[in-house]
């Protein structure tokens, strides 16, 4: 009998999809099971945020930052008042800079919580997800003490964060590393050896370091390549320069090895944790810049100058000299830049925003190809992806 | 810092030549601007040299300057991890005038050229696939575009009796408010107060 000559199927996959983290649409050309081109459709949560910044003050623009991955909010907001410092040349108080430290690392372990937990769910494991979703609970508790919202802290500010943390926050959060690190270790018993799990990832989507450069890969997906790159230690910000930690890289480059480097990143993010509870210096949080910093409300009631400076920032803001920066942090994903361009007015006139997800997202179909449908989800699960930063 | 980066841009002068326009360093960052057509080469020189090796395209964006001449500039943030330097090379192009693709040199620079496309119109030639990537299928318009209302021109929403999703013209409820906070006291030199505009339009009313 004559081989019957079966024509390439396209598959819709997404935008309503648990495995697409969102709403990604992927179009598949499948031949039988095997992947034969992969076209993501993005887009489908563009919000339009860098337009609607060009239209608002430079503290009205932080807010925007949290609703671009909204799983590590604080990272975000920290790459924009970065920026935004840089311009106006103000420097922040330690303890300021001592908090953002500490909250950026809160908010790497509830990206990396989030990712490796759903990641695993994915690919078949379900108890990660109950398990660690309670962690993720109390660390929103603390980020709820310090701001006032669990997710979408908007606590950071040109110049300092906006409020002091409350008293025995620091204990509590010491208290809960601990607890933490036995979380992590029942994880590990769970995932790290388990049969299913590396069958499932272990050789799947490999890329190397070269291909990463190409692709534009950073963060976690980078260091899985066995690239040890991290802005942390590379360039320093805020209080990164004082904090002992290391950098872990993979091998080979694959799912499993992206997965092992997010475990072994959350332990050190402990590290940096209980380094900025120990060292946590005094005074005050925020800049004492009057030009930037609002006054506190016992000011306002005493001075005339604090009430016009307190109404000053509040409807016209600061005024950010003309200049453009390219300020990158290592957010949880990779690197989070913002180009900034400011024309000397309380408005930005121009502001980029970097996502590590829209480079990473590329990369599907090179990572696909040739892999299995059930493939391409262990793929989108592992490098890592969070629409809110990739349609901005 | 800004010793090393003096002598990078020393370093890209002789590199460069006449490719290149102009150099600065600004805030710790180095900036080039480049000649339109030759981006290509150089982004390859720039990965390629050693003592570049930027071999990471991070970014690459387009900004609106509507009242300049060639009004966009389309901006390439690359990195080298070798020498752990930044630099951004700048090209300035408008609606009609082509930028060379560089999906060739970096394979990352396809997403983010079709993302300036979609949001400012301008055009990459050669690129692979010149298609729309963030606003929605059969969008008209390029939305960062200076000249491009915030509010947009259309909405969407679902029509029942047709039963599916409809199109239709932008209608506020209420009009689109933009309060203009800035202070009137720091510009005083350049303001011309209700009435001064009179003590020079009279001498010349009087000579007619």
């Amino acid at each position: 009998m004559a081989e019957t000559q079966i024509k390439n199927f396209n598959l819709n996959f997404g935008p309503q999809h648990p495995a697409a983290h969102g709403v990604l649409r992927l179009v598949l050309e499948m031949d039988g099971e095997v992947v034969e081109r992969a076209d993501p459709h993005i887009g489908l949560l563009h919000r339009g945020t860098e337009k609607l910044i060009e239209y608002k003050t430079y503290a009205q623009a932080v807010p925007y930052f949290d609703r671009l991955d909204y799983v590590a909010p604080q990272n975000q907001e920290h790459a924009f008042v970065l920026a935004a410092e840089k311009l106006l040349g103000i420097a922040v108080p330690p303890r300021g800079q001592y908090i953002r430290v500490l909250y950026c690392e809160i908010g790497r372990i509830l990206n990396h919580i989030l990712n490796v937990c759903s990641f695993a769910m994915d690919v078949g494991a379900m108890t990660p997800m109950l398990w660690c979703f309670e962690q993720r609970e109390r660390l929103m508790e603390f980020c709820e003490a310090a701001s006032g919202a669990r997710m979408h802290m908007n606590y950071f500010r040109v110049g300092g964060v906006a409020q002091d943390l409350p008293p025995g926050l620091l204990n509590e959060i010491n208290a809960w590393t601990e607890e933490y690190e036995r979380c992590l270790d029942d994880l590990e018993t769970l995932l790290t050896e388990n049969r299913i799990f590396k069958q499932r990832t272990v050789d799947i989507g490999v890329i190397n370091a070269e291909q990463c450069f190409d692709w534009g890969f950073t963060g976690p997906n980078l260091r899985a390549s066995g690239v040890a790159w991290d802005l942390r230690k590379a360039q320093p910000y805020d209080a990164y320069a004082e904090m002992e930690f290391d950098i872990p890289v993979g091998k080979m480059g694959d799912c499993y090895d992206r997965y092992l480097v997010r475990m072994i990143e959350m332990r050190e993010s402990l590290k940096i944790i209980r380094q900025c509870v120990e060292k946590m210096p005094g005074g005050p949080v925020k800049s004492t810049n009057k030009k930037v910093t609002p006054p506190t409300r016992g000011d306002m009631k005493q001075s005339m100058e604090a009430l016009i400076h307190h109404f000053k920032l509040f409807t016209e803001g600061f005024h950010v000299p003309a200049g453009e920066t390219y300020t990158a942090v290592e957010a949880p994903k990779g690197e989070f830049g913002v180009y900034l361009v400011a024309d000397g007015s309380n408005k930005p006139y121009r502001c980029k925003i970097r996502a590590p997800g829209y480079a990473h997202l590329q990369a599907t179909e090179f990572l696909s190809k040739g892999h299995m449908l059930a493939d391409v989800v262990a793929n989108i699960g592992s490098i890592d992806v969070v629409f809110g930063e990739i349609d901005r | 810092m800004d010793q090393a980066l003096k002598e990078l841009a020393e370093h890209l002068r002789d590199l460069l030549g006449d490719r290149l326009l102009a150099d600065q360093v600004r805030l710790g960052e180095l900036m080039i601007t480049v000649k339109r057509d030759d981006i290509v080469p150089v982004l390859k020189v720039l990965r390629d040299d050693s003592n570049c090796q930027f071999h990471q395209l991070l970014d690459i964006c387009g900004v609106d300057y509507a009242d300049e001449s060639p009004r966009f500039e389309i901006v390439y943030n690359l990195l080298s991890m070798t020498h752990n330097t930044r630099v951004r090379v700048k090209v300035r192009t408008d609606e009609d005038e082509p930028v060379p693709s560089v999906a060739g040199v970096f394979a990352t620079a396809n997403w983010f050229e079709r993302e300036v496309w979609d949001m400012y119109g301008v055009f990459f030639s050669d690129h692979p696939d010149l298609r729309r990537i963030l606003t929605d299928y059969g969008f008209e318009g390029h939305p960062l575009r200076k000249d491009f209302p915030l509010t947009g021109y259309v909405e969407v929403r679902y029509d029942d009796e047709q039963k599916r999703v409809v199109y239709e013209p932008v209608r506020l409820t209420q009009e689109f408010r933009t309060f203009d906070f800035e202070s009137p006291w720091e510009g005083m030199e350049r303001v011309v107060l209700p009435g001064d505009e009179k003590a020079e339009a009279e001498p010349e009313s009087e000579a007619s």
